[in-house]
């Protein structure tokens, strides 16, 4: 343990070392480490940020959810109503052409009836007249009660 | 213990003492045998080891931090990159406590003393016998492998620290401003030579005690394991463990008191004075 020229040596060797680390060894590592420093706190950042925008998309589509839950339930009840609507429509045209068909078969049996009558007329009186005319051809001239004969047939055509 | 045909302070003194190159007194150059031989070889003389084994863990630790900062992901850094990382974290985050205003060179200087005192001291770790006598079968004489219980190398760097001390000191204040602060502190101008004197030995107090404590407790705990080590073999490791564990401890505690005083110093050559 005696202090020799190693104290030298050792001098030049310590501040070659220093020298050393300082161009080579410090500057690019820190760099590098600030960078990344850098970057993690960006990262961290945009993961913030990220959760703050899925927060708000979460809302929204809760939002978008009720808001469709209830046009949907007012289209539910639109829907009710109008078909409440239509079955009342449809009923009440139902019951209008029922009422129609009615009076259709009503006027066409009325009819029936009076073309019925009208045979009937025409063959009672033809009937009468040619029971009349039995009658007549036996105790009646025709020349002789052709009048009387005119005034019934005319007043069988009025009845 | 070394050779059965050793005596204790035989074996001791050979523990301690460096593979020194230089003149001998009669003229001729080789290393010398024994503290004694080394002494009379006068300044101009190099211990071999202590050169030898500092700078080369000073290039294995350039060379691993070099291999990380060559091509340093910005991404997650994975296994050398993030060990060398968490090591320049916790040397910026010191730099950062104690280290008033920016310079560019305290930081790497930092990491430098920090790590290379590190691995210094953790030669010592290394079983006391293993390194010596593997020398000895290879005809090296002598081997002292941490270079930390050399107060060559102490010194040197406590030299190094004093040097930038001294530079920061003129380049901040100026050289008139460096001599104020020396001369006119703590007492008023006219008792201008105590104070001198006052400020001269505590400037100069910085390195010798940077240099002396690292010295001293690296060369205690030397003379401890080489001491355990004498010990009847069965023995040793109640001993050697828990002072291992302790030491440890004491490899990074004294590696990082050189480096705060370090910092500190400088920061106050780095100072306005007040």
């Amino acid at each position: 343990m005696n202090i020799n020229a190693t104290l030298i040596g050792q001098t030049i060797a310590f501040m070659m070392f220093v020298w050393f680390c300082m161009k080579y060894v410090w500057p690019p590592l820190m760099a590098a480490m600030d960078e990344r420093a850098k970057k993690i706190a960006e990262g961290l950042a945009a993961g913030e940020r990220g959760q703050k925008e899925q927060e708000l998309a979460e809302k929204k589509a809760v939002e978008v959810i009720q808001e469709a839950r209830s046009e949907a339930s007012d289209i539910i009840n639109l829907a009710n109503v109008r078909a409440g609507e239509m079955v009342e429509e449809a009923k009440g045209k139902a019951v209008e052409e029922a009422a129609k068909v009615k009076l259709g078969a009503e006027a066409e049996i009325e009819q029936e009836i009076a073309s019925a009558k009208e045979e009937l007329r025409k063959q009672v009186s033809t009937l009468v007249i040619s029971a009349a005319e039995q009658i007549i051809k036996s105790e009646i001239d025709v020349k002789k009660h052709k009048k009387l004969i005119t005034d019934v047939s005319s007043q069988l055509g009025a009845a | 213990m070394s050779g059965e045909n050793l005596t204790s302070s035989e074996y001791i003194k050979h523990h301690l003492t460096n593979l020194t190159y230089g003149q001998h007194p009669d003229g001729s150059w080789g290393i010398a045998h024994g503290s004694e031989a080394a002494k009379e070889m006068g300044f101009w003389a190099l211990n071999i080891d202590t050169l030898g084994v500092s700078v080369l863990l000073g290039c294995f630790f350039l060379y691993f931090f070099k291999k990380a900062a060559t091509s340093p992901t910005v991404g997650v850094p994975s296994g050398l990159q993030n060990f060398v990382e968490m090591v320049l974290e916790f040397i910026d985050g010191s730099v950062k406590d104690s280290f008033n205003g920016h310079n560019a060179l305290i930081a790497p200087l930092s990491l430098t003393i920090f790590v290379w005192i590190v691995l210094m001291n953790t030669m010592d770790l290394i079983p006391v016998d293993y390194i010596p006598h593997l020398g000895q079968m290879i005809g090296i004489p002598y081997l002292k492998i941490v270079p930390t219980t050399d107060p060559n190398m102490t010194f040197a760097m406590a030299f190094g620290v004093f040097f930038l001390i001294l530079f920061f000191s003129i380049k901040v204040k100026g050289p008139g401003g460096f001599f104020a602060e020396l001369a006119f502190h703590p007492f008023p101008k006219y008792l201008m030579p105590f104070n001198l004197f006052l400020e001269i030995v505590s400037l100069i107090s910085k390195p010798i005690s940077l240099a002396l404590r690292l010295f001293g407790n690296m060369y205690a705990g030397e003379m401890i394991f080489i001491l355990i080590a004498m010990l009847p073999f069965g023995l040793q490791w109640t001993l050697s463990v828990p002072w291992a564990i302790f030491h440890i401890l004491i490899v990074i505690l004294q590696a990082f008191i050189f480096m705060t005083l370090t910092i500190v110093y400088l920061s106050m050559a780095n100072e306005e004075s007040h």
